[in-house]
């Protein structure tokens, strides 16, 4: 398998705050992989830096074996980078169709008119939300924003995926249904960056996991044995539980 | 095309013939007052076209108009008029570009007030080049364009910025214009390049601008600076398109038509008192109708029949 996405040496700081340090790992093709760590950890912050919604202060990311540190969002999307937010960002004044439809019209391909129609319908469907399609996009729950924000990700029909806590909310059936949705990307190839907290999650889906605290990778490698480690487990439950 | 969009095309085909016959049924004065009329039509539509989706308050207008007016005043002895119009959208081009590219990274405020700098700036290079290099400060056009003339090309203008604007609504562009209003980080995840995409809708409004200023030059045969980069005439502009609503493709029609013939007529019986009435108009507007009448309009008609308005969207009216 050949690497997808290399992150070498990321730092972030804003002003005198370094919210990621040092930061080093890289996701293979195809790969699913967790980014975990406790709150404030900077694992929204390398989502960020990956998607081009920050510019890294140091170091270098690599795509497909192409520099892409520093560049804005709209330069990276196109390349297979898409994304959902941990807070949704929905677009309230277009239907929920006309959401995944923006994704199709600038995206890879600038698909627009009826074949843009018919894949965003098709997505719709994909995350469970056939029918809704007319409806208003502030008009629907928080929970069918998320998919909705899922589905214009996926739209895009990108190489790399990166989900910010998409799990999180969910009932234990919705969670369920969402697993399966991830297993069902992950079999058509797609690599996915997870942020999750939560642990039923990772562990059904990630087959690796790279652990953050205050901004340093402290832990990286096979799910079951990253959650043992020791470092982790101080960094989740504090020095007492070690 | 539907029967109901079919009808509308008609309606706006027979209009048209209407106003472009006007010139042989009604007098002189009719078509001085049409002229101005139009040429407001155009500027608070071309103005919305760039002002209406990215919410930047541009006062510039009265810049770029000038410099379409000095651009035919300088070349209409040397060029044929058809390449003079021309080159006056080059230059207006040109210009919008450049401000462009050093001033959409503004934003709010900031954005007004450079906007507002930017028309004095050109005016004072203006004069300073003609008093210092030229050694004059007015010019003469002699242009063989009669009044006419002036409010055919005015009106044509007219009719092909609304059918722009209309046709943004439903492009590409116009759907990128609503997610940037919408949620600019979104936008940009898409794909959308969004300095691109204002910088576009804003020289594509500056040219338009700067034509209005170059047709309707020959007008004044003799112009000089203090004439044409007139700051009223961007406050004027803004109130017009304000009044009628930036979100609706004839909103800045509907407000520049009355507010044209109220100052018109206010000027002419009080020269005095216009400067002070035009900024209480202008406050009255902001404060009682923010969105505009149409926007004010459609909500009442609404409330009456029980139904809600979704939000604003470009070129549904057509
Ligand atoms: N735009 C910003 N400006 C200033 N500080 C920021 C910004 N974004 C994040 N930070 C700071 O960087 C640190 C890391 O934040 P980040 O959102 O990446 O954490 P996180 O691991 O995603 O946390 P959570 O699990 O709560 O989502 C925090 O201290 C945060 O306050
Ligand atoms: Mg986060």
């Amino acid at each position: 398998m050949t690497e997808i996405l290399t992150l070498s040496g990321i730092s972030k700081r804003f002003g005198g705050l370094t919210a990621v340090s040092d930061l080093t790992f890289s996701l293979k093709a195809g790969e699913v992989v967790g980014l975990l760590g406790p709150n404030g950890s900077g694992k929204t912050t390398v989502m960020n830096m990956i998607s081009g919604f920050f510019a890294p202060s140091q170091g270098t990311i690599a795509l497909k074996g192409e520099a892409i540190q520093g560049l804005p969002s709209h330069r990276i999307a196109p390349k297979g980078v898409a994304r959902t937010f941990q807070l949704v960002r929905a677009l309230p004044s277009l239907t929920v169709a006309q959401n995944v439809e923006t994704a199709l019209a600038f995206g890879r391909h600038k698909l627009w008119g009826r074949i843009a129609r018919e894949r965003a319908l098709h997505h719709l469907e994909e995350v469970g939300l056939a029918g809704r399609a007319e409806e208003r996009a502030c008009d629907i729950t928080y929970i069918d924003q998320k998919r909705m924000e899922l589905a214009r990700a996926l739209a895009t029909e990108p190489d790399l995926l990166l989900l910010d806590e998409w799990l999180a909310g969910l009932n234990p059936t919705e969670l369920q249904t969402g697993i399966s949705l991830i297993r069902s990307l992950e079999r058509q190839g797609m690599t996915i960056l997870l942020v999750e907290h939560v642990m039923d999650a990772i562990r059904a889906l990630c087959s690796r996991c790279v652990v953050m605290n205050a901004g340093r990778k402290i832990a990286d490698g096979a799910t079951d044995e990253v959650l043992r480690d020791p470092d982790v487990v101080r960094a989740y439950l504090g020095d007492d539980h070690a | 095309m539907t029967l109901k969009s079919f009808g509308s095309v008609l309606f706006f085909l027979v209009v048209l013939a209407a106003l472009a016959f006007l010139p042989f049924y009604a007098g002189e004065y009719v078509v001085t007052l049409m002229i101005g009329m139009t040429g407001y039509v155009v500027l608070a539509t071309a103005w919305a076209l760039f002002s209406g989706p990215t919410r930047y308050i541009s006062l510039a207008t009265v810049a770029f108009f000038g410099i379409g007016a000095y651009t035919v005043s300088v070349l209409s002895e040397t060029l044929p008029y058809v390449l003079v119009l021309l080159a006056a959208a080059l230059v207006g081009l040109v210009v919008a570009l450049v401000v462009g590219l050093a001033t959409l990274r503004l934003a709010g405020v900031y954005f007004v007030i450079f906007s507002f700098g930017l028309a004095e700036l050109v005016r004072q290079l203006v004069t300073w080049y003609e008093v210092n290099i030229t050694g004059t400060l007015g010019r003469y056009i002699f242009l063989p364009v009669t009044s006419d003339g002036i409010y055919w090309q005015l009106l044509a203008l007219a009719a092909a910025t609304l059918l722009f604007s209309w046709a943004i609504g439903r492009s590409r562009l116009g759907l990128a214009l609503k997610v940037i209003g919408d949620d600019e980080v979104v936008a940009s995840h898409c794909g959308i390049n969004i300095a691109g995409v204002k910088l576009a809708l804003f020289s594509v409004s500056a040219v338009i601008i700067t034509l209005v200023g170059a047709i309707q030059a020959p007008r004044w045969t003799y112009i000089e600076p203090s004439m044409v980069f007139n700051p009223t005439t961007s406050f004027l502009t803004l109130i017009m398109a304000l009044l009628g609503g930036v979100d609706r493709l004839w909103g800045p029609l509907l407000g520049a038509i009355p507010l044209f013939l109220l100052f018109e007529w206010l000027s002419a019986n009080f020269p005095n008192h216009y400067p002070i009435i035009l900024g209480l108009i202008f406050i009255a507007i902001v404060f009682v109708l923010p969105n505009g009448v149409l926007a004010a309009a459609e909500r009442i008609f609404s409330k009456r029949r029980g139904v809600t308005v979704p939000a604003a969207n470009q070129g549904g009216a057509l």
